[in-house]
């Protein structure tokens, strides 16, 4: 019980940095660990004691699995959260082209 | 397994936390890649290989677009970012206080539900596979894949893997449309 | 791009034919033992972005490089929907219909239209991450001239 507490307070680090930083990049790592801690709650949910990997070896007829349903929808979430991470890269550094800066605050006062 | 992964998830914290306060951006990006090497360690022993080669590569990407592109591309004057941040140290403005109360408003309001979530959930290590009993049952014969957690991807799963196909195709078209400095001649 | 110095070429010369051929191991295999197309296309992608990083090119061969990235990611996808479509042509009319023969289980050739998917969604995954790496060099390149 104490990992899905732990779990949460990763969600919540991230959730601090996402709502309190004032660098684009800081912001995105937030996100990063957001994500992070999303799916590693997800995996713990499908974890049973004393389970096996999930795949079947000849001769090893012990039906005794891990869940495979939370790894299956972790493995796509994985590379979509990569290329979203890039997309929000490539708007951070046009955003650094246009203003010269990561500063959110000084972006705002810039647009007026 | 529950106290490794306890140490584990501390570690990972800590790093967290040092990523999102410290000063310069590269240490930031360095302790970023401790919590996402540690999310390796944890998916090898909660025995989820598949999950750890996809992330471990996933992160070293990260990691080498972050620091060898983006810090790269925006390197501005030392001397300016030193004088900048000694500015932003001195005061605390009202604005910050207002972010914080946002952050413990949200964190309030999630607490709860978590609270409510975690009584309805079995404890770790205690999983019925009730959702997954057809998948580990019948799965090797119905796809004829010893790998269950492919077959699940591609065959009983296949909208899922085909969503995601389209979002990275999105993706890529969406930052190639962004970092278009001029039109095609 | 700079490239890198002599050492780092001739390391990353050795190196990347290796990972190169880990990856294909890993897409192939992939409904045998942990991996599959998107970890095998991301091991791909690692190999190709190691090249450029480590020998570095001018930036005409770059864009020359990401429009064929671009090409090999669309048909990466468009194979994937083919596989997928043709189940409703070919026995009972169900999208991602597993038509092909199961073969042994256990068996390299085996599992049906499983391998296949993962070969499309691998090029696909490692056409996708090298288009963004190019494209964010591209930039980069771009804006220091």
């Amino acid at each position: 019980m104490i990992v899905y507490i732990l779990c949460f307070i990763l969600f919540l680090v991230g959730l601090f940095g996402v709502l309190t930083s004032r660098n684009i990049i800081k912001i995105i790592i937030g996100l990063t660990f957001l994500e992070i801690s999303i799916n590693l709650f997800l995996v713990l949910i499908g974890y049973v004691e004393g389970g096996q990997i999930p795949i079947l070896v000849k001769g090893s007829e012990n039906l005794h699995f891990v869940d495979p349903l939370p790894q299956a929808l972790v493995l796509t979430s994985i590379v979509i959260g990569l290329s979203t991470n890039a997309m929000l890269l490539a708007v951070a550094i046009r955003i650094y082209k246009k203003f010269k800066t990561f500063d959110i605050r000084k972006i705002r006062s810039l647009k007026g | 397994m529950e106290i490794i992964l306890s140490i584990l998830l501390i570690f990972m914290i800590i790093g967290a936390i040092y990523a999102l306060f410290a000063k310069d951006l590269l240490s930031a990006l360095i302790s970023c890649g401790i919590v996402g090497y540690g999310l390796v360690i944890c998916f090898l022993l909660l025995r989820a290989p598949d999950l750890a080669i996809v992330q471990v590569v996933v992160e070293t990407i990260t990691l080498i677009i972050m620091v060898a592109v983006v810090l790269d591309s925006t390197r501005e004057d030392l001397k300016e970012r030193i004088m900048i941040r000694e500015k932003e140290s001195s005061y605390i403005n009202t604005k910050y206080v207002f972010n914080v109360l946002t952050v413990l408003v949200l964190a309030l309001f999630f607490l709860f539900f978590f609270n409510q979530a975690i009584d309805k959930l079995e404890p770790f290590g205690t999983h019925t596979t009730r959702m997954a009993e057809a998948y580990i049952e019948n799965g090797a014969r119905v796809t004829g894949s010893a790998n269950l957690v492919t077959g699940v991807v591609f065959d009983f799963r296949g909208y899922d893997t085909l969503g995601e196909a389209t979002i990275l195709f999105t993706a890529v078209v969406g930052i190639l449309a962004i970092l278009r400095l001029r039109g095609k001649t | 791009m700079k490239g890198m110095s002599i050492i780092v070429k001739k390391v990353s010369q050795l190196i990347a034919g290796i990972i190169f051929l880990y990856g294909i191991y890993i897409v192939l295999h992939g409904h045998l033992t942990p991996g599959g197309g998107f970890a095998g296309g991301a091991i791909l992608a690692g190999a190709f972005i190691l090249i450029v990083l480590a020998f570095g090119t001018d930036i005409i061969h770059l864009k020359h490089d990401e429009e064929r990235a671009s090409l090999f990611e669309g048909l990466g996808l468009l194979a994937f929907i083919l596989l997928a479509i043709l189940g409703f042509i070919i026995g009972i009319k169900v999208f991602f219909n597993n038509y092909l023969p199961k073969g042994q289980l256990g068996e390299l050739v085996s599992a049906g239209l499983i391998p296949l998917y993962n070969i499309a969604v691998g090029i696909e995954v490692c056409a996708a991450l090298f288009t963004i790496f190019l494209a964010l060099v591209i930039y980069k390149e771009e804006i220091s001239k």
